[in-house]
């Protein structure tokens, strides 16, 4: 049960948007903390910190190259991303739902009832 | 199954496109007349836009500001930089959170499809890492409403795997 996704952690995690960018860049593929670091102007310390409650959640996970510890997303982690990813498609198509009644209501009253769709 | 797709595009671009059942005219004034605007662009559920100014000409500046009604808000600044009625939407905007996020600039594009409408916009960033994140940033609007969907899916997940 504590093997992969802590939920609680998982939350608590995501609700940093640093965090949550780190793992946006994760799912390009492994980095070292180094080129972690880099794009969110950090000192590595500071992502090592955030790296730990990734990892502690479950979402990434690291392995020994040498002196490096490149981190990858979880299979955890991947499913995570792809929940956002699918989240962030919703919040966009809750928009254009909307759009469609504006426009209905704009131009064309009469196709007001949309066919084949469903909330 | 959705009429929506979203997808990255080599290292810098996000491309949406999306279907409409109106005209281009329609598609195009309903993204730049203010009181349109107002009625859509409003994200999760319970969010409301109580500024919305929209200079549509070129140079023309954009400010939208976002509340959840609970003291909870952002706004998003931006500029107009072509239009072309009923085709075309050239502007860039950053997102203030508060800090500005780097430029995004944004292509949108309105083709005629039968008596409907393809949109298709293009996003372009600075680099990788700024997609990235704004990717991450895009997904914290929907986050309030989204964790509980979540929720319900690793919920269901589970109970699933359990029985």
């Amino acid at each position: 049960m504590n093997s992969s996704l802590n939920l609680d952690a998982a939350f608590s995690a995501l609700a940093d948007s640093t965090r949550r960018g780190i793992l946006a860049r994760l799912a390009k593929g492994e980095a070292t903390v180094m080129e972690l670091a880099e794009p969110f102007e950090m000192t590595q310390p500071a992502i090592s910190q955030h790296l730990k409650v990734l990892e502690d959640a479950g979402l990434i996970v690291s392995r020994i190259d040498g002196a490096r510890r490149p981190r990858r997303l979880s299979a955890s982690g991947i499913e995570a991303m792809d929940q956002w990813l699918a989240m962030l498609k919703k919040a966009l198509e809750k928009n254009y739902n909307r759009l469609d009644e504006v426009l209905a209501a704009m131009e064309m009253p009469k196709q007001k009832s949309k066919k084949g769709e469903r909330r | 199954m959705s009429k929506l797709t979203l997808k990255t595009e080599g290292d810098t671009h996000v491309v949406v496109t999306r279907r409409f059942a109106a005209p281009t005219e329609a598609v195009y004034r309903a993204h730049i007349d203010p009181k349109l605007v107002q009625k859509w662009m409003l994200g999760p559920e319970g969010w409301t836009m109580p500024v919305c100014i929209n200079d549509a000409r070129p140079g023309g500046k954009i400010r939208y500001e976002w509340s959840n009604g609970k003291g909870g808000g952002f706004h998003l600044t931006g500029e107009f930089l072509e239009l072309e009625p009923y085709s075309r939407i050239v502007h860039v905007e950053r997102m203030h959170l508060p800090d500005p996020t780097p430029d995004n600039h944004i292509e949108t594009r309105f083709d005629a499809d039968g008596a409907g409408t393809l949109m298709t916009m293009r996003m372009t960033l600075p680099d990788a890492q700024t997609r990235a994140a704004m990717l991450a940033t895009g997904m914290e609007h929907g986050m309030e409403a989204s964790y509980v969907r979540l929720e319900g899916m690793i919920e269901l997940g589970s109970r699933r795997s359990a029985s």
